[in-house]
Order: structure tokens, then C-alpha cells, then sequence
């Protein structure tokens, strides 16, 4: 994918659209998780369409840059995403969640574009860490971007691999929280509150940048940024709506692991504008 | 009186070779290199070494990060940490995900000793054992480990194997063969089979040393690849001698005695008597008190070889 052109006004239209595809599939699939993949989308489109070097026809070309999905429940925009990058066919998008399909209900290794499976919180920066680390004794170079969530960094595992990424200087790992600020039960705030994140993470080791999850020439600008930074990890904290694009299902915990029925993904498709 | 040799210093030995011969072996360690012998590697190569300190879950995590492009990394710590500290990361990152991770779990069992039940990890077989993709090894001595080192890095695939601290005789030759998931008969008997893992081979060895006394012969099975186990040599030497004793310096639910029972009553249900540790925890004490109270000594395998031939007796 080209870094050259930047069209926001198509991103915000990719944007829309794989917002109409995530919860179709949700809602085909009668199961799954429309509140957190639907924070995500501008991040997400960001890395696919127009900060990674990757291939859509060569899914294990050596030099592509690597993305862990960490928050594997959010995996249907990933998979929206990947299929409308050309890596399998978006027919496929139907059979997300049933019996014999790849496309399993937490982000899974045999789909095309998926490095790796996750889905029990808390695994994903480690193992973006090993990616980068083992990338420096091979002497290659290729960028590893890894997804959290706000909720997950409450895994203490999360803030070991922090700890490595700084201690090792690993510049080549940018991790970008999804900071849509409700998890399963609740806000995060209610729950454990996580904040000052910012302070948290530069305490780390870390260089830390704050950005509107849902503005494209905010999180570019921040992709952009941790290219140039050198010797440390970078942490993008991307503040986001839960459900975002859906005004019944912004900033609900009941929209975390609810799939629509048909009239509320039809009430949904209106509000985007299909 | 053989060779005492640690399976540690055997690991420590070949994986310092193998550093040498494969510049994609890579080692990770949770700040316990220098009682796994990871550190012969790490002053040879300390490029390719990472201590990724108290973190036993991060320290799989980024071994399995490590593995994705080409790379063979070896996560090293106590077993009881390893395994059980980063049970899940085990779990999905390297089982679900199939990575090439070399789990090398050191201290295990009662033997460590003094250290107390906190670090004599009683369970890492049925834990490992359990997860979907991964192989299980428990080498009986040094040299053995020292085989297993090499096989583990040529064989694809989550591989976790148990080492001991203390010295073990060291029983086999350099010419054996080990094969991971190919039992080796160390002795032959016709009317009771022993099988044994790690140190308690030895224990098992003297134990038919015991028997023969009372004229009965026992085989004894080095089983050093506990999953995937060796069916067929379970159920010939269940055919040939119709009496089965497992003994093994682990948990009796769900280690060894359990696998080796969960072949015989699907093929062959002959009397199999587990000499283990009998659900409880280890403690404090040195090696020859906790053996003699936990009954994992030549004399309690000969004792339940001889029930296990009652047994046979009257079925």
C-alpha cells in the first residue's frame, strides 16, 4: 500500500463502509463484538490503507510489517478489513463464527493477513516484542504495531512486556491502546481506573502520544511521529467511543459482546448513511 | 558406580553446542540462567541471550514472538514458573498458535530439596501434557539431556522438557538412541514392567535389582517422552509380562502413571500400580527424606511391582 497519497476523505469513506460490514457480519453471525470493533475502524484503516508496507497478494512476504491484534475479540473489523485489502475473498466474511470456518470468533492464525491468534487478554506485546527483537538478531527491517484495549492493560503480563519493550529500546514496536473507555461490566473508570495512562507509560520508558481515535490526520500524525523516534517504544493512546458511528450503541457495555438484532443493524445502517 | 551428572549441566552443554552449529537458536531466561545452565549460552552469545527478569509470561510471550520468522528460542526457567506462571501464554500464544518454542523447565520435583514445596513443581506433566500441539520430555540423566536438547531443536513444534538440579547417575551410553516419543527398554524381565521416568529410572533399576532377589524379573521402560507416550512399547510389554508399575517424581493425577493407564485400560486393562506423589505438596528436607516419605524410593517400586503381580495372580 502506497504511503505517498493520502485522500482523507476516502479513509472516511473506507471507514463507513467496513463500519456497514462489521456489523452485518455481527449480525449475521448472531454473536460477536460490535462496541470494540467498531471504536477501532479509523485506527485500523489507518495501519492497512496507508501506514504498513504489506501485500494482500504475498501474505508472508519477509519485509511486510507485522500487526498484532491483542484484543482478539474485536477480530470482524480485522477480518472486514483484510478481505477488503484482497487478502481471501470478502464472500467469505459470512461464515464468520460458524463451524468450519476460519474466520473464528477471536482472531485466528490460518486467516491470510493474521500473524497470530489471541483472545485471553494481555499476550499480544510480548509477543509484537519478540517479533521486533528477533527481527534485530536476523538484522531485518519491518515495523510491528500491536492493538490493545483500554480494559486489557488492567493484565499485568501487558506492563511486563512495557517493561521489555523499554529496557530492550525496542523502536521498531508502536502500540496503540484503544482507549474507548468501557469494558465488559462497565466504564474502565468504575472498574479499575487505569488513568494517567499517559504518565503511566512514559514512566515505562515509553514515548507517549495522545490522539483522537476517530480523526485520521490525528492517528497518521502519530504513525508518522513513531517512525522518527528512535531508541524507545511508542505508545499511541487513542481515545475512541465505544460503538462508535451508532448512536444506541455509543459508550453502552452492553453493546461490548451483543450482536444487533435485524431491525437494530437496519436502525444502524441508516445512521451511517446506507 | 556410574558417572552423577545433573540433566541440567547436560542441557546447559548442548545448548551451548548448538549455539555454536545454528546462529537461529536464541535464549530467554527469567532470571535463572545460572541455575539452568542457560549461562554457558549467554557468555558465548550474548546477542542472541535475553533475561527478561521476573516474568516468566512475558518470557514465553516474546519466545513465541522470536519463533515466527525462523528462529528457534529456548524459554528457560524453574519448571514450576514456567509452566504454571504462564499457564495461559502457553496455552494460546504458543499451543494454539503451534509456535516453535523450546520450553526447558528446570528444578523440578521433590529433589530440589531444601527450596521446599514452593519450588518442587509436582504437576508440570499433566499441565503440559494436557495442551493440544505440545510434547512433553523428561530425560532420565545428563546425557540423555543432552540428546534431548538437540532433538528438540530439530523438531518442530512447542516442546517442553523437564530438568532436575541435583546429580542423577547417568545410566545411558552415548551410543543410545533417544528418539522423542520412542520408550527405550533398559532391562529385561518377564513378569513385571517398571516404567519410569527422569531420576526415578534409577530408583526403578535398583528396584529390579530387589526383585530378582525374590526371583521375579522386571522390565524396565525408560519413558523420557512423556506425550507424545509410546503406545505400542506400553502395550507389548503389557502383553509380554501382564503387570504394570509407573513411577515418576511427579503428581500420581495425571502425570506418568496416568498416561500410561490411559493406554492399558483402552487396549490391555492388566493391574498398574503408580508409585508417585500421592496428591500433596513437597517440603523442605533433602532429597533421600523426601523420596523415603513420599515412597518414591527401589524399595516402594519393588514393593508395588509385587502387588501389582498379586494382583495378576488372582485375575
Amino acid at each position: 500500500m502506497s504511503k505517498k497519497s493520502i485522500d482523507i476523505a476516502e479513509l472516511k469513506e473506507k471507514a463507513r463502509q467496513f463500519r456497514k460490514e462489521d456489523l452485518e457480519i455481527i449480525t449475521r453471525a448472531g454473536s460477536g463484538h460490535p462496541g470494540g470493533s467498531l471504536s477501532a475502524v479509523e485506527i485500523l484503516t489507518s495501519l492497512y490503507y496507508y501506514k504498513m508496507n504489506h501485500r494482500p497478494k504475498e501474505p508472508d512476504w519477509p519485509l511486510r510489517d507485522r500487526f498484532i491484534m491483542s484484543k482478539g475479540h474485536a477480530c470482524p473489523i480485522v477480518y472486514v478489513i483484510l478481505a477488503n485489502c484482497g487478502y481471501f475473498p470478502k464472500e467469505e466474511l459470512k461464515t464468520f463464527r460458524k463451524f468450519n470456518s476460519r474466520l473464528q470468533g477471536h482472531i485466528y492464525i490460518d486467516v491470510p493477513g493474521v500473524e497470530h491468534a489471541t483472545g485471553s487478554l494481555g499476550q499480544g506485546l510480548s509477543v509484537a516484542n519478540g517479533i521486533a527483537l528477533g527481527a534485530r538478531i536476523r538484522n531485518v527491517s519491518y515495523n510491528t504495531y500491536c492493538l490493545l484495549g483500554d480494559g486489557e492493560i488492567q493484565e499485568g503480563s501487558v506492563w511486563e512486556a512495557a517493561m521489555t519493550a523499554a529496557h530492550h529500546k525496542i523502536d521498531t514496536v508502536c502500540a496503540i491502546i484503544d482507549c474507548n473507555k468501557i469494558q465488559q461490566n462497565g466504564p474502565v473508570i468504575e472498574i479499575k481506573n487505569e488513568e494517567p495512562i499517559m504518565d503511566k507509560w512514559r514512566a515505562f520508558g515509553w514515548h507517549a502520544i495522545e490522539v483522537d481515535g476517530h480523526n485520521f490526520e490525528e492517528i497518521i500524525a502519530a504513525l508518522d511521529e513513531f517512525e522518527t523516534v528512535k531508541g524507545k517504544p511508542t505508545l499511541i493512546k487513542a481515545n475512541t467511543v465505544k460503538g462508535k458511528g451508532v448512536s444506541f450503541m455509543e459508550g453502552q457495555s452492553k453493546w461490548h459482546g451483543k450482536a444487533p438484532k435485524k431491525e437494530e443493524l437496519a436502525a444502524a445502517l441508516n445512521e451511517l448513511g446506507f | 558406580m556410574p558417572e552423577m551428572k545433573a540433566t541440567r549441566d547436560g542441557f546447559g552443554e548442548a545448548l551451548l553446542e548448538l549455539g555454536r552449529e545454528n546462529k537461529n537458536i536464541v535464549v530467554l531466561s527469567g532470571d535463572l540462567e545460572d541455575s539452568t545452565r542457560a549461562e554457558y549460552f549467554k557468555k558465548e552469545f550474548p546477542e542472541r541471550f535475553f533475561n527478561l527478569g521476573i516474568a516468566e509470561q512475558d518470557v514465553i510471550g516474546t519466545a513465541a514472538g522470536m519463533s515466527m520468522d525462523g528462529l528457534v528460542p529456548f524459554a528457560c526457567s524453574f519448571a514450576v514458573f514456567l509452566t504454571n506462571r504462564a499457564y495461559d501464554i502457553l496455552r494460546l500464544t504458543v499451543c494454539y498458535n503451534n509456535r516453535n518454542v523450546k520450553i526447558i523447565g528446570s528444578h523440578a520435583g521433590l529433589t530440589v530439596g531444601p527450596d521446599g514445596a514452593t519450588a518442587q513443581c509436582l504437576e508440570d506433566f499433566a499441565i503440559m501434557r494436557v495442551l493440544p500441539n505440545m510434547t512433553v520430555l523428561c530425560p532420565v540423566d545428563a546425557l540423555e539431556a543432552k540428546k534431548a536438547t538437540r532433538a528438540m531443536a530439530e523438531t518442530a513444534g512447542p516442546i517442553y522438557m523437564r530438568l532436575s538440579r541435583p546429580p542423577f547417575p547417568v545410566i545411558t551410553k552415548e551410543t543410545d538412541i533417544f528418539e522423542i516419543g520412542r520408550a527405550n527398554v533398559i532391562r529385561e524381565g518377564k513378569d513385571v514392567t517398571v516404567i519410569a521416568c527422569g531420576f526415578m529410572v534409577s530408583e526403578a533399576l535398583r528396584a529390579a535389582e530387589l526383585l530378582e532377589k525374590d526371583n521375579i524379573g522386571a522390565r524396565v521402560i525408560n519413558m523420557h517422552t512423556i506425550k507424545p507416550i509410546d503406545q505400542a512399547a506400553i502395550i507389548k510389554s503389557a502383553q509380554e509380562t501382564g503387570a504394570v508399575v509407573t513411577a515418576e517424581e511427579h503428581q500420581m493425577n495425571g502425570g506418568l502413571g496416568s498416561a500410561v493407564a490411559e493406554v492399558l485400560v483402552r487396549n490391555i486393562p492388566v493391574p498398574v500400580e503408580m508409585v508417585a506423589v500421592n496428591d500433596s505438596f513437597g517440603e523442605s528436607g533433602e532429597s533421600e527424606e523426601l523420596l523415603k516419605k513420599h515412597k518414591l524410593t527401589d524399595v516402594d517400586i519393588a514393593n508395588a511391582a509385587k502387588k501389582a503381580l498379586n494382583r495378576k495372580k488372582r485375575s
